[in-house]
């Protein structure tokens, strides 16, 4: 199986609270903030892996893996950190965070899959910077192919997978036949959320992502990357969704301490008058 | 005259889902920007009787598209059919359930419009619109402006109070489904495995009690009892999800369920920024957790700083002493 898969490039999420709103209010000042991989862009690198190997022998990659970003040449960093952890090619699309929204995004990426051909296509969910939850979506839309979003379980059949989507009543499986975007959310690493046809079933994957061997971070320098632009996949590309303002969520403070449960209780009847 | 558009999600049991009504409202507070009026587009294997439903809302018309095809949700039997009505609105919104989350973003990209997710708000400014999104976890609100002529939305539930029935009866009329692309054939629903459980609804009930990894295999065993005392929805942290003890959709936070109770109980949860993104706007918040420096104490109004597995016993045993 070929697998193409997008990794965005976010200001560390476990820092989002530190964010900044620069003083114009029309940016978010990002200066301070360390730059992560997306982490459910991780999480659909882990994926793609899982589905081009037999997970008892890792080593001997059974398919290919095409990682793309669209960013700045800053965003190498991203692709090679994906080389090192197993992906074969990488592709960066020259473009400035700010000339990039969701719409964008897929455009190019429908155009890269015109080249590339892969049978699948693998995205995080959503990017945890902007929160939009769109991009796999729309591409599914432009490709005519199927989607199935929020993935927490894949299986791959003959010329399809079984994908169990997280939804709010439970999960949801839908079998969608090849060639299919699926967009992963948080439970697609855990040890048995996902079975490539080489891998078997009594087969467990040791909890979360795997981190690239030292080695292969020396060899992953050598692997190919690709640059494109953005003007060269989307002609004439111009934003159709523009940040006026941010701003920052009213301020929380915190309460006070209670002593035991039934001044809580007392707090709750009478003070807030919840109960 | 260009009009809003509200995409309805019918449930299992064919009756309107009341989250529904959370862009019901959403289109009301637009619609002085977009002509003044709002329809509304419901589809299902037999949609009639939500339809009827519907037709109570102050809507101009209430739009039916029925088919043996749509009688599993899917987006790529859904998208064709929403964005052909949809084409001759210049705004379409559904709320940000996991069904409008999967279908808003497809029906966008057929209409090459632009899509606004999760909002917090809706903004009107003369004949334009601007939406006010959680971004960064909810550490930013972005106000972004669209700038295609259709605009596709969807609207965060807890945000927006489901619309009250305005009386008058809105016109059915009955549209035919559009035949979708070769990705319809190619999907198949297989199953729904539906979390059973006797409490609310997460996303609308008053109250929620919500459990961290700390409450180990006895999550159920020591919350349930407390959830019964206050007829509370059970809501878990993601390291309790991910540790099993809870089923994935009892999740709050970021990446899980947003909600925004009267009461959020916090118990054994350490208050991750990605948690606290989920139910930092519910009305009163309650945190049990052993360590006093636990970041959830610096966002809850009352902090009990107490082993969890006598605490809560002992606030279950004290709500029933006090309110039989
Ligand atoms: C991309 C991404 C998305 C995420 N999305 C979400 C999300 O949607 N929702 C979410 O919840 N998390 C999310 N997380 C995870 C989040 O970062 C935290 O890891 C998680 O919320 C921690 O869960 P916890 O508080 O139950 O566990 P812990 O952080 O382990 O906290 C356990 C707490 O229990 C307390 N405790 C232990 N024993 C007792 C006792 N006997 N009595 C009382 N207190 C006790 C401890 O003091 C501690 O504070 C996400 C993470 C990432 C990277
Ligand atoms: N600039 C980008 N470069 C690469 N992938 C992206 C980019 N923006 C979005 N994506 C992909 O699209 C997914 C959904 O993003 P979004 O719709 O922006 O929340 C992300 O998880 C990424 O896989």
């Amino acid at each position: 199986m070929k697998v193409l898969v997008s990794l965005k490039r976010v200001s560390d999420p476990d820092n989002a609270n530190k964010i900044k709103i620069a003083a114009s209010g029309n940016a978010v000042d990002t200066a301070g903030l360390e730059w992560k991989t997306n982490p459910f862009d991780e999480y659909a690198l882990e994926a793609a892996l899982r589905l081009t190997e037999n997970g008892k022998a890792p080593k001997l990659r059974l398919g290919e893996v095409v990682v793309v970003t669209l960013g700045p040449k800053e965003c190498e960093q991203t692709l090679r950190a994906a080389l090192a952890t197993g992906a074969d090619r990488a592709i960066r699309v020259d473009a400035t965070d700010d000339a990039l929204d969701g719409r964008l995004v897929a455009l190019a990426l429908k155009n890269l899959v015109g080249t590339e051909k892969p049978d699948l296509v693998l995205l995080g969910k959503q990017a945890v910077d902007g929160d939009s939850n769109q991009v796999g979506q729309r591409l599914a839309e432009l490709l005519d192919w199927p989607q199935a979003t929020f993935a927490a379980t894949i299986r791959e059949e003959a010329g399809a997978l079984l994908v169990g989507r997280e939804v709010d009543g439970g999960v949801l499986t839908l079998r969608v036949k090849l060639p299919a975007v699926v967009t992963v959310d948080l439970r697609i690493v855990s040890p048995t959320s996902v079975y490539s046809a080489h891998t078997e079933a009594a087969h467990k994957y040791a909890e979360g992502v795997r981190f690239a061997p030292l080695p292969a971070i020396m060899a992953a320098k050598k692997k190919p990357l690709d640059t494109k632009t953005l003007a060269e996949l989307v002609p004439g590309a111009a934003l159709s969704t523009r940040a006026l303002k941010f701003e920052k969520p009213a301020a929380r403070s915190a309460g006070i301490k209670v002593k035991d449960v039934s001044e809580l209780v007392d707090k709750l009847m009478n003070v807030s008058k919840v109960l | 005259m260009p009009h809003a558009l509200v995409v309805a999600e019918i449930a299992e049991d064919g009756k309107v889902k009341k989250a529904t009504l959370a862009a019901v409202s959403f289109a009301k507070k637009a619609r002085p920007a977009v002509g003044g009026s709002f329809s509304i587009l419901v589809l299902g294997g037999s949609a009639r009787a939500a339809a009827a439903e519907l037709a109570g809302y102050g809507a101009a018309k209430v739009l039916v598209c029925e088919d043996p095809s749509l009688a599993k949700y899917t987006a790529e039997h859904y998208a064709p059919t929403v964005a052909e009505v949809g084409k001759t609105f210049s705004l379409v919104v559904a709320t940000a359930t996991s069904e409008g989350k999967d279908l808003m973003p497809r029906v966008a990209a057929r209409l090459d419009a632009a899509y606004a997710g999760d909002c917090a708000d809706v903004l009107v400014d003369g004949t334009s619109l601007r939406y006010k999104r959680p971004m960064y976890a909810g550490n930013a609100f972005g106000t972004v402006e669209l700038t295609t002529p259709i605009h596709v939305a969807t609207a965060r539930q807890s945000e927006f109070d489901p619309a009250a029935p305005s009386g008058g009866s809105s016109p059915i009329e009955a549209v035919p489904k559009v035949a979708p692309g070769a990705a319809a054939s190619r999907v198949e629903v297989v199953s729904l495995e539906a979390v059973k459980s006797e409490r609310p609804e997460l996303t609308e009930a008053r109250v929620v009690v919500s459990g961290g990894r700390a409450l180990k295999e006895q999550f159920f065993q020591v919350l349930e009892p407390l959830a019964q005392a206050l007829g509370a929805a059970i809501g878990a942290s993601r390291a309790a999800v991910d540790a099993g003890y809870a089923p994935g959709d009892y999740q709050v936070g970021q990446t899980g369920k947003i909600v925004a109770p009267e009461l959020y109980v916090a118990i054994g949860i350490s208050g991750a920024i990605q948690h606290i993104a989920g139910m930092k706007s519910s009305k009163v918040i309650v945190a049990i957790n052993k360590d006093a420096e636990a970041p959830i104490f610096q966002i809850a109004d009352y902090g009990l700083v107490a082993d969890l597995f006598q605490a809560v016993p002992a606030l279950t045993a004290e709500l029933k002493k006090r309110k039989p």
